[in-house]
């Protein structure tokens, strides 16, 4: 007798808990409750930045770029970048679309750099603006500025031959591998001489901007090409 | 070049002057924007509906519809709009495809209406963003799937393969899998002592009800013929079918009946028919067809196959030595149970997997000793290979779990093939425009403006602009960018010859004859003009600076007047300008083979020389 009712207690018991099990499973199946801890959200990224640049007037009036200039400019920009700052990645992704050959990340950091003149890690609509404008409508000293500027890559005055060599093999990067005729270990380097040859006056080893911008201006190809590009928007 | 990033491109070429101290070499002119056109806006009128939009936002894509000049046709002058007889909701999404740089497929529309769409307006639909490229494929697959070419075997395999395609075949996957679980649940229940009269000893209910019994493996087992038959003839290849794992399972869950059947009066073979109906078990194996999981413990265990044939080897080689010892030590006492080694065995498989039953124990005090030795070195062997099978097992559930994820990285590797594509496509683009590049800055020089027209008319102002960029690149680096193919042959013949002009090799030339009447560049040669023209670029770069500029501008005279009659060819991407410095190069290539330039200028130059191999056409100068 025992064993029948230990039986009968032993399939209730089974029942019991099979019930348990499919009523979970069922409310599982219907979403209400989840398993597992791993969540989908961690996809989203939060671009909590929003920024909104100043007055059309007050650009205006500090950049030398007319009304319609600057319409322009800014629909371009917030089409690409729509929370108003970019932010190193989205540059480098932007500006290595124009070179599919090679690698211009490095390039486009220090090109970050150069336009990010707060240094805040973003470059604001105005930070974009100013620096178009001394490079489109600027004279040749600030243009030339500009570029020591993006060569002296912790901004302390000087060039020196390490900075110059960053920025060289940068450039060659943006080359690619195919190249003709086929790019060498050494050539950002001998590159790197050839311009501290021309550039360094005193031989100390490290350029100033003095030297930079007096070397420059007797430099007829450089003062022409900084001319080219002038006609740009 | 992604055309989404045009509005960067005047960016990209002002931060260019940060290259200028560093170049060595004077820069190539800018094209200049010939009609300086103000932005304006289009009206585009799709079948009543009025959308506007920039000029420039069209100009994005000129390789489409509306980015090239093929709108023109659909212009209407009275109105001033252009008018498009389409699908007004469609056309949205073209439109936010030119705004945003993004093709959405709008879930409520038909596929095959928006793939027309897509046709009209010349968009690729391999653009589609990820965010809608699954759904779009996914409906496109069922779209396919739909076409009445399916024959009726074709359907019904995919209908077992795959049961969510249709009613039917989530019907009959559901039944089966029942009839299954109520065949398993029969043969268990079937060996359950049913309560019976008290006098009478307990029967199992299998020999109380036997006709029930009868009854449900009959019905059970009809029903797994009939499957196995459908799906013997639904099967592509029926040979394969039956080699395969579960077409086996099948048979075996089936074939006890039909033996059973056939010799259920002979009482020799009653033993190996009781024996058979073990094999009844297995039908719980077709479960697996239901079952991911099952098919990936399946899977695990045939992966560590290795491991656990490692597992048993050690474990047998433990268990003979330790049988062995347990032998000899306990030989000794009376009344033990270690009569031979073999019976130790026993003993140390259940000492050695820690279970203890308990029934052989030993009684000396050697034997005791070495048996707690065998319990302890036996967990050692055993934990050794098991989480290698672990391991294993994890790694191919989560690669299921990741066959998700996989097919979205599918999608992004797609994705990025296109990216590459496109840029392959637009730095080949870059090298077939400097064949007109140089041509560019010699009519600069002369400002001839309708040879000007006639061939800035096939490269966009946004493109001549990119190419340019690249070419400023050149000069400060003062070196050229080619294609894999030349770079790969300069890059071999850099370690054999230094020549000052490099020429492809030979016999990549002899497709090439240097007759100026086969100047078509037929598709394979167009590698030829490609590798060749970069071998002349290399001299003209440096010739370029050297010579006067009048008698450039005297070589270049004569290019108009070729122009004139070959300017249809102009599209195709022929080395038009090396003809006009052919003259300089003729003097430092004659020592060495050169290829055939092959012009369309050859017939008004040099009508002799065509049948020549190897002679360079000189322009007549």
């Amino acid at each position: 007798m025992l064993s029948v009712i230990w039986e009968t207690e032993g399939l209730q018991t089974v029942g019991i808990v099979v019930l348990v099990f499919a009523s979970i499973k069922l409310l599982h199946l219907l979403g209400l409750i989840s398993f597992s801890e791993d969540s989908v959200e961690d996809e989203l990224e939060l671009s909590a930045v929003r920024h909104r640049p100043e007055g059309l007037e007050q650009l205006e009036a500090q950049t030398r770029f007319s009304r319609k200039e600057l319409q322009i400019l800014y629909r371009g920009f917030k089409n690409e970048c729509p929370s108003g700052v970019v932010n190193e990645e989205t540059f480098k992704d932007i500006y290595s679309q124009f070179f599919p050959q090679g690698d211009a990340s490095t390039y486009a950091h220090f090109l970050f750099n150069a336009f990010d003149t707060d240094h805040n890690g973003s470059v604001s609509f105005e930070d974009f603006v100013m620096g178009l404008s001394i490079l489109l409508r600027g004279t040749v000293q600030e243009k030339l500025n500009w570029a020591f500027n993006l060569y002296d890559i912790n901004k302390d005055g000087y060039i020196t031959k390490e900075e110059m060599l960053d920025i060289m093999k940068a450039i060659y990067d943006m080359m690619g591998k195919c190249t003709y005729p086929v790019l060498k270990e050494e050539t950002p380097r001998q590159h790197v001489e050839v311009f501290f040859q021309k550039m360094d006056k005193n031989k100390d080893g490290v350029v100033t901007i003095d030297e930079f911008i007096d070397c420059c201006q007797n430099d007829e190809n450089i003062m022409r090409s900084m001319h080219l590009f002038e006609n740009v928007l | 070049m992604a055309a989404g990033v045009a509005a960067w491109l005047p960016f990209a070429r002002a931060a260019a002057i940060g290259w200028m101290p560093v170049a060595n070499l004077p820069m190539p002119v800018a094209p200049t924007e010939k009609s300086k056109r103000q932005d304006e806006l289009i009206i585009l009128n799709v079948s009543g509906r009025r959308f506007q939009t920039w000029r420039n936002t069209l100009d994005r894509y000129p390789d489409t519809l509306l980015g090239s000049s093929e709108k023109e046709f659909f212009y209407n002058e009275e109105t001033k709009e252009y008018f498009f007889d389409r699908d007004p909701d469609v056309f949205r999404s073209v439109l936010n495809f030119y705004r945003t740089g993004k093709l959405h497929y709008p879930r409520y529309e038909c596929i095959s209406s928006y793939d027309e769409e897509l046709a009209f307006f010349g968009i690729v639909p391999e653009i589609i963003g990820d965010c809608c490229y699954e759904e779009y494929k996914d409906r496109k697959r069922e779209n396919d799937a739909k076409l009445p070419n399916m024959t009726f075997r074709e359907t019904m395999w995919r209908a077992f393969e795959n049961p969510h395609t249709s009613t039917m075949a989530l019907v009959f996957y559901y039944v089966t899998g029942f009839f299954i679980a109520v065949s398993v649940i029969t043969n268990v229940v079937e060996t359950v002592p049913c309560g019976s009269a008290p006098n009478q000893k307990e029967v199992p209910c299998g020999e109380r009800y036997t006709v029930a019994f009868f009854c449900m493996d009959t019905a059970c087992v009809m029903i797994f013929t009939v499957e196995y038959l459908m799906r013997l003839f639904a099967a592509p290849s029926r040979y394969r079918f039956m080699r395969s794992v579960m077409s086996i399972i099948d048979v075996v869950a089936i074939l006890p009946y039909y033996i059973g059947l056939v010799m259920t009066d002979n009482e020799d073979v009653s033993g190996a028919f009781v024996t058979l109906r073990v094999f009844r078990v297995f039908r719980i194996f077709k479960f697996s067809r239901h079952s991911q999981g099952l098919r990936i413990l399946g899977y695990t265990l045939k992966s560590c196959a290795s491991e656990l044939g490692f597992l048993l080897f050690s474990l047998t080689m433990a268990i003979i030595i330790f049988a062995t010892v347990m032998f000899y030590a306990e030989k000794g006492s009376s009344s033990s149970k270690f009569t031979s080694i073999p019976a130790s065995f026993w003993y140390t498989i259940v000492t050695m997997t820690t279970l203890g039953y308990g029934d052989m124990v030993p009684k000396t005090i050697a034997g005791k000793i070495f048996g707690s030795i065998c319990s302890l070195s036996g967990v050692l062997v055993i934990a050794l290979p098991v989480p290698v099978i672990v391991s294993n097992f994890s790694r191919i559930y989560h690669q299921n779990q990741r066959a998700d994820k996989r097919r979205a990285q599918k999608v992004q590797k797609a994705r990025l093939a296109r990216i590459r594509i496109s840029k392959t496509g637009s730095s080949s683009a870059f090298l077939h425009s400097k064949r007109n590049g140089l041509f560019n800055e010699a009519l600069e020089l002369t400002s001839s403006t309708e040879e000007e027209q006639r061939l800035t008319k096939s490269t966009s102002l946004l493109e001549s602009q990119h190419h340019h960029l690249l070419h400023c690149l050149e000069k400060t680096t003062n070196h050229e960018f080619v294609d894999e193919q030349y770079y790969q042959q300069s890059y071999l013949e850099a370690g054999l010859q230094n020549y000052p002009s490099r020429s492809p090799s030979l016999s990549s030339q002899d497709g090439v004859t240097g007759t100026c009447c086969t100047r078509r560049s037929k598709k394979h040669h167009t590698p030829l003009p490609n590798a060749s023209a970069p071998a002349h670029m290399q001299p003209l770069t440096h010739t370029h600076t050297h010579q006067q500029g009048l008698q450039e501008l005297s070589t270049i005279h004569i290019q108009p007047l070729s122009t004139s009659r070959s300017s249809l060819n102009m599209r195709v991407d022929e080395p038009a300008p090396l003809n006009c410095q052919s003259s300089q190069i003729t003097t430092a290539i004659i020592s060495i083979p050169t290829p055939p330039v092959t012009t369309p200028e050859g017939d008004a130059h040099l009508p002799a020389g065509p049948t020549h191999q190897n002679v360079v056409k000189v322009s007549a100068l």
